[in-house]
Parts: structure tokens; sequence; C-alpha cells
């Protein structure tokens, strides 16, 4: 942990956590950050820890593994577990519990489930395996979407008969403005996500500003880049003037990826309605496959429960999402939901905020107090 | 499985299809860079599931790499993918 120490330690970040200090003295904020990378990184290296404690880092739905409801889980299932398929999907989403049981599960019972890095790579198994249909479980934000946008293009252009797509890409700005208008937030600015925005673009979150008066800074994944962010960010609040700030002008533009955008325009359309873990229906919040696709559409093709589960009552996973809660306050944090026996979504994912906390949380002196009062 | 990975283009491999091979923490991979415009040999990209999705520069690629070696363990499982991948 010698990095952690030398981050701490480092000049730069003590200056930064004193200049936050002085500005943000007799107040009192909540900040959110959207994105799943950086809570990781909060924990990782402490930040929660340095920071006043007049200023909450309240974590926010940017982990998509996380915010898929069970009965999606259980759809993808269904579909591993029918003759002739293989169903692939990334790493994250193997261990992610439906109502009956995982991915991983599925594939001790005999279906055909592979963990794929790429879209491109479950294209390939297609192409090997022109008797069977293969299936690719689609998950992320718009930084994952375009490359399943081009390779269904190239699927269409190779004419592949056997490749499918379960389309799950939902969008990140629906979803953080369902949440601004949800009375239970009491968020005072956000730490935009880094990779999403450069292909969305800074100009994406005008909205938050000037539709909802609060501000945002989007920001890098190392810890002082978001150092710089909560300033930046805290800045605003105080000057009372919330605005779009980019940190992270190493690879954000105002517009975003221009290219990347028009491929997702030409494939996806937006869905009517989307069901969120913890946000419940949001419209307009998910993609999925344009009429010229159509052959590829997994939900087309095959018969799928589509049915509505509610979480084990245990779980507190939406809570958690939705910055209701900390992790660390749901009953089974730690206890009966960890890494290995994992009861929420949560937990599962690299990016999901209770599995940061379980990980990284022990060498937190807050997260450790807060533990210790629980039992 | 949001992690972007610094990687430098060492070859176009097929312009019609949009590959190129990469350096990617050592391991030589190919990717698409249907996402990017005018990638050239020696540039600089963030990969996300075997694509490009942004060009840096080198020094903004050594910083983001500097940060991941010390991420350890989501970074050398980003790269045992990667190094998998069949793109
Ligand atoms: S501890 Fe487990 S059950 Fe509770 S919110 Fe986190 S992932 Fe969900």
């Amino acid at each position: 942990m010698r990095f952690i120490d030398e981050f701490r330690n480092s000049g730069m970040a003590k200056g930064i956590v004193r200049e936050i200090e002085k500005l943000a003295d007799g107040l009192n904020l909540r900040i959110m950050e959207i994105c799943g990378g950086h809570t990781h990184t909060i924990y990782r290296y402490g930040l929660h820890d340095v920071l006043p404690t007049n200023i909450e880092l309240v974590h926010g739905p940017g982990c998509p593994v996380c915010v898929l409801p069970m009965g999606r889980v259980d759809d993808a299932i269904t579909i591993a577990q029918k003759d002739g398929v293989i169903l692939t999907t990334f790493g994250d989403m193997m261990r992610v519990p439906g109502s009956k049981g995982s991915l991983i599960e599925a594939q001790s019972y005999g279906a055909d489930v592979r963990m794929v890095y790429s879209p491109l790579d479950a294209l390939k198994i297609a192409l090997q395996n022109p008797d069977l249909k293969v299936v690719f479980f689609a998950i992320g934000f718009e930084t994952t979407s375009p490359s399943t946008a081009v390779t269904l293009i190239k699927a269409k252009e190779m004419g592949v008969s056997n490749f499918f797509v379960f389309c799950n890409h939902v969008l990140v700005v629906p979803a953080i403005r369902a949440l601004l208008d949800s009375p239970e937030t009491q968020i005072d600015g956000f730490i935009g996500p880094g990779h999403v925005t450069t292909v969305i673009g800074s100009k994406a979150w005008e909205f938050i500003p000037a539709e909802y008066g609060k501000g945002i800074v989007i920001s890098g994944f190392e810890p002082l880049d978001m150092l710089q962010a909560i300033y930046m960010l805290v800045k605003q609040l105080v000057d009372g003037d919330p605005k779009v700030d980019v940190q992270y002008t190493r690879a954000v533009r105002p517009e975003g990826n221009m290219k990347a955008k028009a491929l997702m325009e030409r494939v996806f359309e937006l869905r009517e309605t989307f069901e969120w873990r913890g946000l419940g229906w949001i419209e307009k919040s998910a993609l999925k496959l344009k009429q010229e696709f159509a052959k590829f559409d997994a939900e087309l093709h095959f018969d799928l429960p589509n049915r509505q589960v509610s979480d084990p009552r245990v779980c507190q996973c939406g809570a958690v999402l939705r910055g209701a809660i900390f992790p660390w306050e749901c009953r089974v944090f730690g206890t009966a939901c960890t890494p290995e026996t994992p009861i929420g979504a949560c937990m599962v994912s690299s990016e999901g905020a209770c599995a940061a906390v379980y990980q990284y949380g022990r060498y937190s002196r807050k997260v450790r107090e807060l533990l210790h009062q629980k039992s | 499985m949001c992690l972007a990975v610094p990687a430098q283009v060492v070859e176009i491999v097929d312009q019609d299809n949009q590959i190129a091979k990469v350096d990617i923490g050592g391991v030589k991979r190919n990717i698409s860079v249907a996402l990017v415009d005018d990638v050239k040999v020696g540039d600089w990209v963030l990969v996300h599931v075997g694509f490009a999705i942004q060009k840096v520069d080198e020094e903004e690629a050594e910083r983001t790499l500097e940060f991941l070696r010390q991420l350890g363990q989501p970074y050398e499982d980003e790269l045992r993918a990667i190094s998998q991948s069949e793109v």
C-alpha cells in the first residue's frame, strides 16, 4: 500500500485538500460520483478519509452490471439454457445473481456460457460455430454501446445469420435526471464520468446546471484528478455558479466522440422505458436495436420470460445505487453478503460500491468506525 | 469492465476493416479503430472492450499507465482478458 501513503503524503494532494477545507468551511456538502470507477478510486486511495468531514461523497448508479434488474439476468439464463445456443458476455456479468442463480451456475448445469472481452470476440465465436446460435449479452453505458454497434454493422456486412445481441445498453443521462427528480435525492453537485463523457461529450451534461441549478465536474480516474475535480466543484458551489466543468480535459471534448455517436445512432433507438435496479422504470433510458438490425435482436428471436423480479428482501442494492444509503448500512454487508457469496449485484461487479468498500474499506478509518458501530 | 487502458498503435493491420495492432502493457493485440478517425502508427489510444474509444497524447497515456499499474489486480485482470481476446 506504499503508493497510497505516497499519494496521501504528496504535497500536491495535501495542498488541494487544504484548499478544499478552506473553501468548504462552514458548509455541509453532498457530492455524488456517478461512475463506479470513481467509487473505486475513492476507497482504494481513501479519499473520503483525507477530505474534511463536512464533505460527503455519495455513490451513484454508474455501474452497468449493478443497475440491471434480476429479470434481465433471468432472461439471459433462459437464452443460455436453450439447445444449440452459446451465450457470451463480459466477465463481470457471470456471477450476478438472477432469481434462480447466476450465469456461472447455469454453466455448471451444462449451459454453454462463455466470457468474452469484446463483442467482436462474440462475433468471432459465431463465425467459428455456424451450426449454433451465438448470443452476446450486451451491457454497459455509452462507453460500451458504440462497440456493440460496430460489431452489429460488421455482422450485417458479413451476412452472419447465427449471431444475436441481447441488448441491455443503458444511458447515463436519463438515470441522473431520474435521480434529480426524486425527492429523496439531496445532492449538491456531481463528479461526472470521464470515459462515458469522452463519448457523449461534456455538453450532454448542460441540463444539470440549466434545469436543476447544480454543478458537475467531469473527472479523470486518478486520485489527484478526483481531488482536483472536487475542488472545482466546491468552488462552483461556493461561488454560487453551477456549471459543467471538465477536469479530464485530456480526453473529454464538448461534443464527445462524433463518430461513436453516429454509429450508435445508426444501430440503436431508444426504448420507450426500461427498468433499472433501484431507480425503477425510466423513460427513454435504454437502447434497443433498430428495425434494420432486427434479425440480430435476441429479444425478437427467442421466447423470453420477460418477468419483473424484485430483489431479495434483504438486499438493499437499490438504495445503494440511489445513494440513499452507504454500502455498510446494508444489513447483510460483510456478513451474509461478501464478494465470495454475493447477494446483490453491487457486491459482484468490479465497479460495484459494495465491492469497493468491502475490498478497500478496511484501510479506511471512517468505514472501520462505522462498521464497528454497526456490529 | 469500465476500464479504458492506454495502448500504442504499432501497425495498421487492415485499413478496410479498421483493425490495428497495439501494444498494450507489453501485450500485442489487434483492436478495432472503427470509433476514431485517422489512427496512425505511433498514436496512443484508450482501449475499451477491444475498441479504441479516444486518442490521447503520450503524456496522458504514461500517466494513466502508471495509475493502472498501481491499481494492480483490476489492471492485471484487464490485461489477462485482453490477451485472451481473439479480435
Ligand atoms: S451488501 Fe450485498 S445485498 Fe447489501 S446492498 Fe450491497 S450488494 Fe446489495
